[in-house]
């Protein structure tokens, strides 16, 4: 059984289709990305899939239907969605009190050991701490909570660069010790690259690219190509092209390796360029018709 | 139930002003009492007979009324905010991440002014009452006076019997629609949730009086959530018994009418409470 199964999922907002009909197929143990533009419905499909919003179409998460078994769902499955949502007036071992007394799967001694290593304390209420401070009380508190599905939403929005890479490493640290199935909506792509198993491209509510990493390092080569050797390199039909310096960057999508080895230097493209190289396809095709 | 009595504790810590303010309301009728302290004897001395009873009563009925009203106004602003504040600080997206069902919340959020808050009140006012009492044994000993001459006119059994059936009665469970229309309001307004609160009701009422010239709405408004007078309040003026509902209180069509209402307009907040998002 997939830990999360969307068909057809669709949700519209008046006139504005936020979901245009999405198909999900999530499996055990994958750590997936989903990446889109600002009002591309990531939200929205995280919002359905953790059963904060009705929708249309097939969508189960664990089995369950998200809307109408949300609060049976909610002890499999947890979520942060958007950045210091701890209530301000909180304080830390307050939260912790109700977490532990609330949740069944909720490990005290994990989230303490996490807060130990940082320098929060348990007297501090929300609204004295930073906002990676917030965020890291947030972390510690779901991550000792044994959930099998985990969603997050823009977790370190307007964090700064430390937090952020302390984020993504406590989250795949926990993830190696205890697999779980967790889903990713960013569009800081850069630093969830090296998490992720699979991503997603969404865009204007659709799903427009899918593929596991290994897929994307096995398909998609990014080749420097020297000014001399570009004509033949464009021969290979590069999905997208982009100036460096001194060189070209071409990118290629399911090309016969020999022979862009002879172009230049070879590597897997960052997610960024992917993003990038399919995004810009789509406007220029929305462009043309 | 393990879900509910955090659910409450959470409300506790969140809004310290619904025990703050009472417990302040209490302080401030004590130290009114300790001023007036110092005349007590006398007029105890120059009082007639039938005025001591008056005199010796009415700081524990005025202290009782205070307390009382502190518990309605902070009711108020608190069931306001209740299901508002969440979704404006945008802390309900960090509760909604919890196993807790949405009736759950707001059962627990309407069971504060509905029975904790009446609780609590009555709990400080019999601490009130009882620490006026000792002032006054030590005082008027002190000026010559006997304290059986205030324990003879004063029964605080009585009155904390009294206060606390007021208190559950109507405070609680009359009032119970009033706190559930608050809530609703709170659940679903965007802004300014007081005056979507109160504008409705008000706008009803004034478009009945003027368009059909009849005050039915405004009458059955004011049974509703402001409750009937308690039997006997407007003729014997406001003493503690005549507060103390009548055991007809339980089989009054009133109540239950009300009863049925809250559970309807709380109905109401989880839908709301499930469907709206944050602000």
């Amino acid at each position: 059984m997939n830990y999360i199964e969307a068909k057809g999922l669709r949700k519209t907002y008046g006139a504005s289709v936020a979901l245009d009909g999405i198909d999900l197929h999530i499996g055990e143990g994958r750590i997936v990305g989903m990446i889109g533009p600002n009002g591309a419905g990531k939200t929205t499909a995280l919002n359905a899939i953790v059963g904060l919003t009705s929708y249309q179409g097939e969508l189960s998460v664990l089995g369950r239907d998200p809307w109408t078994e949300r609060d049976a769902l909610m002890r499999d499955v947890c979520f942060i969605t958007d950045v210091a949502v701890l209530p301000r007036w909180i304080r830390v071992s307050q939260a912790l009190d109700f977490v532990a007394a609330i949740h069944p799967r909720f490990d005290r001694a994990k989230a303490e050991a996490f807060l130990s290593k940082t320098t929060i304390r348990r007297s501090a209420k929300v609204s004295e701490l930073s906002k990676g401070m917030v965020t890291q009380l947030h972390l510690g508190l779901v991550m000792a909570i044994d959930a099998r599905v985990l969603v997050l939403d823009e977790p370190t929005l307007g964090l700064d660069l430390l937090y952020r890479k302390q984020f993504y490493d406590t989250l795949l640290a926990d993830f190696l010790e205890r697999p779980r199935t967790v889903l990713v909506a960013t569009h800081q792509v850069e630093e969830i690259q090296h998490v992720l198993t699979d991503v997603l491209f969404i865009d204007r509510g659709r799903i427009v690219f899918e593929r596991s990493m290994d897929d994307i390092e096995s398909r998609y080569q990014e080749v420097f190509v020297h000014p001399d050797r570009l004509a033949s390199a464009r021969a290979l039909n590069p999905i997208a092209e982009r100036q460096g310096v001194g060189h070209s960057v071409l990118l290629f999508e399911g090309a016969d390796r020999q022979k862009l080895a002879g172009m230049g230097d070879m590597r897997t493209p960052s997610l960024a360029d992917l993003f990038l190289a399919v995004m810009s396809g789509r406007t220029t095709q929305g462009a043309r018709t | 139930m393990n879900n509910l009595y955090w659910s409450i504790r959470r409300e506790l810590w969140e809004n310290r002003s619904v025990y703050l303010a009472p417990l302040i309301v209490g302080g401030v009728v004590l130290f009114g009492f300790f001023i007036g302290l110092a005349k007590l004897p006398g007029q105890l001395r120059s009082a007639s007979p039938e005025n001591v009873h008056q005199i010796v009563e009415s700081p524990y009925v005025v202290g009782a009324l205070m307390l009382m009203g502190a518990q309605l106004i902070v009711s108020i602003f608190y069931c306001l905010d209740a299901l508002y504040g969440e979704r404006r600080d945008r802390s309900v997206l960090f509760w909604k991440s919890m196993p807790v069902s949405d009736v759950t919340t707001v059962l627990a959020k309407a069971l504060i002014p509905v029975l904790v808050l009446p609780l609590l009140t009555w709990v400080l006012t019999v601490a009130t009452g009882g620490v006026m009492l000792i002032l006054s044994g030590v005082v008027l000993p002190a000026n010559g006076l006997s304290a059986s001459l205030v324990t003879s006119h004063l029964s605080l059994f009585q009155i904390a019997w009294y206060n606390l059936g007021h208190l559950v009665a109507f405070h609680g469970l009359w009032y119970a629609p009033l706190y559930a229309w608050l809530l609703l309001v709170s659940a679903w307004a965007t802004r300014v949730p007081f005056l979507w609160a109160v504008l409705p009701p008000a706008a009803l009422v004034v478009v009945e009086r003027i368009a059909f010239n009849s005050r039915i709405a405004a009458g059955l408004l004011q049974q509703l959530f402001m409750g009937e007078p308690a039997p006997g309040a407007r003729t014997s003026g406001m003493t503690m018994e005549s507060m103390m509902p009548t055991p007809d209180f339980v089989i009054r069509p009133g109540l239950w009418a009300g009863l049925a209402i809250t559970a309807v307009l709380l109905y109401g907040a989880v839908r709301l409470r499930r469907s709206r998002g944050v602000i």
